[in-house]
């Protein structure tokens, strides 16, 4: 078999496994409250520390100025409660003009 | 999200929904494109971007896998980092476990659809049927585009250049602050654990591979106690 093809069916594989966690699991075995809080609380975690990373890192090491000054003018707007289209829209456009301008 | 934690739905929540998810549909729709013509540019068929998309169905390990095909960095390596960056998908089907369902079919299904966008969108909502609604609006939308943008990218080739021009880049990250800021602002509790999260995942992302930075961050929930339950393993 061609091994780009095993490459994505054993990725695959591997990712569907992953996500069936959850699922198999919810009904099958009682989980306690706590567990509970603390898969809540751990998803929020994981999504701060992937916001973290992604808006400050490439390839291990800084990303350049550009895309973290965006994401803290998206995350500014959204503390003020501004809606999530402006928030968003407001980080890529940030982004692309101090590239536009030579911000790297 | 604009909604407060934990308050009564407002009326028109799908068109909310749908507003909101269509952003993050474009965004996502513009990457897939990128991840097609990055794929077919680098000399893949176009098969491989396009059935990837399908079956894996995540787009960093996509293109981190992408990225070590087309490096000759060899099958293993290219499971092996892929897998890394999808471990994570572990914790957030456990988290929306409950809001995906209990029907067979639907837990099936849905397990397929567990992506960081999707699952940030859901657990953002306010109430249980708003997060199960939020769940497949956002997820069936996202797979559609995903794939239809990563086929149309493959078919265009090169034609679109570099989509750091664009900030996307940017926009991402700025998707998931403006949904998890909510549950951050109702719970300090959370919020503790997060910022100790963010600060070890950044701290490690120099030294170890891509993906494991992330899950360092869990060790953030040591400080997941309540005062009530002194003593429990957090």
């Amino acid at each position: 078999m061609n091994t780009t093809l095993v490459v994505i069916l054993a990725l695959a594989a591997g990712t569907y496994a992953f996500r069936l966690v959850g699922p198999v699991l919810h009904g099958r075995v009682t989980v306690p409250p706590r567990v509970q809080e603390l898969a809540s609380a751990g998803a929020v975690v994981l999504l701060v520390a992937l916001l973290a990373t992604g808006a400050l890192t490439e390839s291990g090491g800084f990303a350049g100025w550009a895309r973290p000054t965006g994401v803290l003018v998206g995350a500014a707007l959204a503390w003020r409660r501004a809606p999530f289209a402006v928030v968003v829209l407001a980080a890529a456009v940030t982004t692309a003009v101090l590239r536009g301008v030579g911000v790297g | 999200m604009r909604s407060p934690h934990r308050t009564t739905p407002a009326p028109g929540t799908d068109r909310s929904l749908l507003r909101d998810s269509s952003l993050v549909w474009l965004a996502s729709g513009i990457v897939g494109v990128s991840f097609g013509a990055v794929s077919v540019a680098g000399g893949l068929p176009l098969w491989v971007p396009v059935l990837m998309s399908l079956l894996v169905y995540a787009g960093s390990a996509q293109f981190s896998a992408v990225g070590v095909l087309l490096a000759g960095g060899g099958p293993v390596a290219a499971v092996a980092t892929g897998l890394l960056l999808n471990t994570r998908t572990a914790a957030f089907s456990l988290a929306v476990a409950e809001i995906i369902g209990t029907n067979r079919a639907t837990r099936f299904l849905g397990a397929h659809l567990v992506t960081d966008e999707t699952v940030a969108f859901a657990l953002a909502q306010s109430d249980p049927v708003r997060q199960r609604r939020a769940f497949w609006i956002s997820g069936l939308g996202l797979f559609a585009v995903w794939n239809t943008g990563v086929l149309a990218g493959g078919l265009a080739g090169s034609a679109l250049g570099d989509t750091a021009r664009y900030g996307l880049d940017a926009a991402f990250p700025a998707v998931l602050v403006a949904l998890v800021l909510p549950a951050l602002r109702a719970d300090a509790t959370v919020r503790r654990c997060a910022l100790l999260g963010a600060a070890l995942a950044l701290t490690a992302t120099p030294a170890v591979p891509a993906g494991v930075p992330v899950l360092l961050a869990l060790t953030g929930l040591a400080l997941h106690r309540r005062p009530t339950d002194r003593g429990a393993a957090a």
